[in-house]
C-alpha cells in the first residue's frame, strides 16, 4: 500500500505536526516523522481538517442529469474538501424507494471522489400524505439512515409524528425542510422591507418557525429525534435554543448562504440569489453566525442546489431556485465564522465534519486526526484569498452567488480513504 | 434622464418635472388638426405585452404613432412565447430586427430590470407594469392630472406637488400603481397617505415614505387627491376581506364620502374602474372624477417619456426649454 507523508499541516489549526498515510488510514501524527518510502506533501502550514461531510446535497441524478451527476456532484465535493456527501431524495424519480436509493449509493461507489450516503423521501413521491417504505430504504444496500423531503415540507402534522415515530425503530432521523405551505404560496423572497418594494411574493419567517416549533414539540412528545434542514431566522434560532435547553433531541443545520448573504441582494432582480428557504435580513445572519457558534446550530450543510443556466437566465419568479455550494462552503465558512473570530478551525472540524457525520451516522467519517482512524483529510491553504471564477467549478452547474466575489481559503488537497482525489487544487 | 425607465424611484425631481414640462407640451399637439409630430421618424418602438393590457398597450401605441416611430405590437398569446420560449431570446429575436426601444409589460415583478441589465439587449427599455411592482408611466400620468388641477396648467409648469396631501386607497398589496405613486409623489413633495384595510398592505410597508391609515373617513377631509385602487373580486376567495359588500362599506368611494372632501378635491382611478366596489356610479361620473383626464394625459406622458429616451437633445415642439443638463 502506498504511503503519504503530509508535512508540517496545522491538524485542526494546531501546532504543525506530521501526518502519515498508510494505505486509507492514518499511521502516525508527530513531529520530525521519517518520509522513507513515502510520498510528501508539504503542507507548509496550511489548515489539515477531517474530510468534511455535508448532510445536505442535491445530486440530480437520477432524473436531472443536466444539472449534475453523482460523478460530478462528488467531483465537485471533493473539491470543496467534502469526502461524504448526503444526497437528497428529490430525483426523478424520487428516492422513495430501496431501488431508487441503492441506484445512488452504487453511483457514489463507481464515482471513487466522494462516499455517497443517499437520503430516502419521507412520503411517496415527496407528496407528503402516504409514508414511503423507510424500512426497507433502511434495509437496502444504501443502509439509509436519513430521510427527508427536502424542497417541501412534511406539513401533515399526523404524517410528521408518524415518519419521527416509526424511524425509531432502526434509530433513523427525519430532517424536516420547515415550510408552511399555505404561508408560502406564491412565494419569491424573504417577506419584508424589501419584498415591500420589489412586488415580489413574501415567504415570511413564520412559516418556518412555526413548523420548527411544532416539529420539537411533536418530537419531544414521541422521544424521537428531528433534524432541521437549512435554518434561516433568527426566530427560528431561539425555539431550537429553547428546545434544547429543554432536553428535546433535535439538531439543526445552517447553509453557507444563509451565514453571508441577505434579501438586499435581491434588489438587483438577480435569479442567482433565488433559494429556499430565501436570503434574509442582516439580522437573522448575525443570530444564525452566533447560533452556529455556541452550538444552538450543530452543523454547515451546503443544499448544494445546481441548476441549468437556461433556468436562472431569466426573470426572477421563472428562475428555479438554489445555488451550488460544496466548492464554496469551507471559504464562505472561514470568511463568516473563523475570520471572525466566531469558531477557531477546530470548530469548524466539528460544525463540518464530526457532528454531520454523528447525526447522520456515517461510518469512517468525521474521525479525529489521530492514529489508526480512516484516512479522510482535507488541507486547506488559509492564508489564500481569491476571487470566485465559476468556470473552474467541477460541478456540472454554475449558479453560485459569489462569481467574483473574493473569499479566504482554498482547498488543495483531499483524501478519501488515504486516496488522494485532490491534489494542489486539481481533482485527480 | 438614465437610458432607461423602469421605476418611479429612478427619477430625480428635476427628472420628473422635465417630464411633466414636456408632457404640457406633447399636449398641445392633441389640440392641433394634425395630431403629429416628426420627432421618431425611422426610430422602431416595440411594445412587448406578455400580460392582456389593451388600454396600456394602445395609449403606449398612441404616443409612439403621435412622435411618428414605427411600432411593432407583440404579444404572448399565440406567440413563441406560449410555446416556451425565454424572455432572453424573446428580446434578442426582436432586437435583432432593429428596434431602438422596448415597451414591456411582464406579470413578473423585475423583468424590464433583468431586460435593461443583464446584458441581453442594448434598446432603451420603458416599463408598462411589471407584476406588483412597478408602473411609472402611470405614476407620471397621475402627476400630471394632479398638477394640472391642483395647481394648474400654465401655473404648474416648472413646479412639484408641494405640500400637496393624496390618499391612495385599495389593494395597496398587489399594486404597482401604488408602489410608483408613492414613490414618485414623495419626489414630488407631496404628502401620500395609503388607506387599505391591513390585509390589503405588504409587510414593510411602514418603511414607506407616507403615512397609512386603516380608516378611509378619517382621511377623506384632509385629502386634495383621493385615488382608488381596483380591487379584484378573487381577492376575498383569499380572505384579504370577508365579502365585496363589506370592502365597499368601508373602502369604497360613495358620493356621501365624496361631499365630505374638500371642495377643491379630485378623484382618481387608474382603471379599469369596478363600479360599485371601490366607486359607486354617482362618484365615477361626477365633474371632480377625472379617470378619462388620465387616459388622455397618459398619451401625453408616454410621447414626453419617448421622447426624452430616444429623441435627444433636440427640442420636442418648438421652442428651445432651457434645462439643466442631466
Amino acid at each position: 500500500m502506498s504511503k503519504t507523508l503530509i508535512r508540517g499541516a496545522k491538524v485542526l489549526g494546531g501546532e504543525p505536526r506530521d501526518v502519515l498515510i498508510d494505505g486509507g488510514t492514518v499511521a502516525e501524527v508527530g513531529v520530525g516523522l521519517s518520509a522513507e518510502g513515502a510520498e510528501v506533501v508539504e503542507a507548509d502550514g496550511k489548515v489539515l481538517l477531517p474530510g468534511l461531510v455535508d448532510l445536505h446535497t442535491h445530486l440530480r441524478e437520477p432524473g436531472r442529469e443536466d444539472s449534475e451527476t453523482v460523478l460530478t456532484g462528488t467531483r465537485a465535493a471533493a473539491s470543496g474538501g467534502y469526502t461524504n456527501v448526503f444526497a437528497m431524495a428529490n430525483t426523478f424519480p424520487v428516492a422513495d424507494t430501496a431501488g431508487v436509493v441503492e441506484q445512488v449509493w452504487r453511483l457514489g461507489k463507481e464515482s471513487g471522489y466522494c462516499d455517497v450516503q443517499p437520503i430516502g423521501a419521507v412520503t411517496v413521491g415527496l407528496e407528503g400524505s402516504k409514508l414511503a417504505e423507510l424500512g426497507a430504504m433502511h434495509e437496502s444496500a444504501a443502509g439509509v439512515t436519513v430521510f427527508s423531503d427536502d424542497g417541501k415540507c412534511v406539513h401533515d402534522a399526523v404524517i410528521m409524528r408518524r415518519a419521527l415515530e416509526y424511524v425509531k425503530a432502526f434509530n433513523g432521523v427525519v430532517a424536516q425542510h420547515a415550510q408552511e405551505p399555505r404561508l408560502t404560496e406564491g412565494a419569491q423572497m424573504n417577506e419584508g422591507v424589501v419584498s415591500a418594494e420589489l412586488g415580489l411574493g413574501g415567504w415570511p419567517a413564520v412559516a418556518e418557525e412555526s413548523v420548527i416549533a411544532r416539529d420539537v414539540l411533536l418530537a419531544e412528545h414521541v422521544g424521537s429525534r428531528v433534524h432541521i434542514c437549512h435554518l434561516s431566522t433568527a426566530g427560528s434560532v431561539e425555539i431550537v435554543r429553547w428546545a434544547k435547553s429543554r432536553g428535546i433531541d433535535v439538531t439543526a443545520e445552517v447553509t453557507p448562504h444563509h451565514l453571508l448573504l441577505t434579501d438586499e441582494l435581491v434588489r438587483s432582480y438577480n435569479p442567482v440569489y433565488k433559494v429556499n428557504p430565501p436570503l434574509r435580513t442582516e439580522r437573522d445572519v448575525m443570530a444564525l453566525r452566533e447560533a452556529l457558534a455556541d452550538g444552538t446550530i450543530d452543523i454547515v450543510a451546503t443544499d448544494h442546489a445546481p441548476h441549468p443556466h437556461e433556468d436562472k437566465d431569466c426573470e426572477w419568479a421563472a428562475a428555479a431556485m438554489g445555488m451550488v455550494g460544496l466548492e464554496t462552503a469551507l471559504s464562505v465558512v472561514q470568511e463568516t465564522m473563523v475570520d471572525t473570530g466566531l469558531l477557531d478551525w477546530a470548530g469548524v472540524a466539528d460544525r463540518m465534519s464530526f457532528k454531520p457525520a454523528q447525526i447522520g451516522q456515517a461510518t469512517g467519517h468525521g474521525r479525529p486526526v489521530s492514529a489508526g482512524e480512516p484516512a479522510n483529510l482535507t488541507l486547506v491553504d488559509t492564508a489564500y484569498r481569491g476571487q470566485v471564477d465559476p468556470a473552474g467549478f467541477a460541478s456540472r452547474s454554475r449558479n453560485t452567488p459569489y462569481e467574483g466575489r473574493e473569499l479566504p481559503g482554498r482547498v488543495t488537497h483531499t483524501w478519501l480513504r488515504g486516496k488522494a482525489t485532490l491534489v494542489d487544487g486539481k481533482l485527480t | 434622464m438614465q437610458r432607461h425607465l423602469i421605476s418611479a424611484a429612478d427619477l430625480t425631481r428635476d427628472d420628473a418635472i422635465l417630464i411633466l414640462d414636456t408632457a404640457e407640451e406633447m399636449a398641445r399637439v392633441a389640440d392641433r388638426p394634425i395630431k403629429k409630430l416628426p420627432t421618431l421618424r425611422g426610430r422602431t418602438v416595440v411594445n412587448l405585452f406578455f400580460e392582456d393590457s389593451t388600454r396600456t398597450r394602445i395609449s403606449f401605441e398612441a404616443a409612439e404613432k403621435r412622435l411618428s416611430a414605427d411600432v411593432i405590437n407583440f404579444t404572448a398569446k399565440g406567440s413563441s412565447v406560449s410555446k416556451g420560449e425565454s424572455l432572453k431570446d424573446t428580446a434578442q429575436t426582436l432586437e435583432a430586427m432593429g428596434v431602438d426601444a422596448v415597451v414591456i409589460r411582464h406579470s413578473a415583478s423585475g423583468a424590464p430590470y433583468r431586460l435593461a441589465t443583464s446584458g441581453w439587449i442594448d434598446a432603451h427599455v420603458v416599463n408598462a407594469g411589471d407584476g406588483t411592482h412597478q408602473h411609472p408611466t402611470q405614476a407620471l400620468l397621475d402627476a400630471f392630472t394632479m398638477r394640472r388641477r391642483l395647481v394648474g396648467r400654465d401655473a404648474g409648469l416648472g413646479k412639484d406637488l408641494d405640500g400637496r396631501r393624496i390618499t391612495l386607497v385599495g389593494d395597496i398589496l398587489h399594486s404597482r400603481v401604488a408602489r410608483s405613486n408613492v414613490d414618485l409623489l414623495h419626489t414630488l413633495g407631496a404628502e401620500v397617505t395609503l388607506v387599505a384595510p391591513p390585509t390589503l398592505l405588504p409587510v414593510g410597508v411602514e418603511t414607506w415614505p407616507c403615512e397609512v391609515s386603516y380608516d378611509l373617513d378619517s382621511t377623506l377631509t384632509k385629502s386634495d387627491a383621493v385615488m382608488l385602487l381596483r380591487v379584484q373580486r378573487e381577492r376575498m376567495n383569499a380572505a384579504f376581506f370577508p365579502t365585496e359588500r363589506e370592502y365597499s362599506r368601508r373602502y369604497g368611494l360613495d358620493g356621501d364620502r365624496m361631499a365630505r372632501m374638500p371642495g377643491h378635491a379630485i378623484v382618481m382611478h387608474p382603471g379599469p374602474m369596478v363600479r360599485g366596489m371601490e366607486i359607486t356610479a354617482e362618484v365615477a361620473d361626477s365633474d371632480r372624477c377625472t379617470v378619462v383626464e388620465q387616459v388622455t394625459n397618459g398619451v401625453s406622458i408616454r410621447m414626453a417619456v419617448l421622447y426624452l429616451l430616444l429623441g435627444g437633445n433636440e427640442p420636442a415642439v418648438t421652442h428651445a426649454r432651457t434645462t439643466e443638463e442631466k
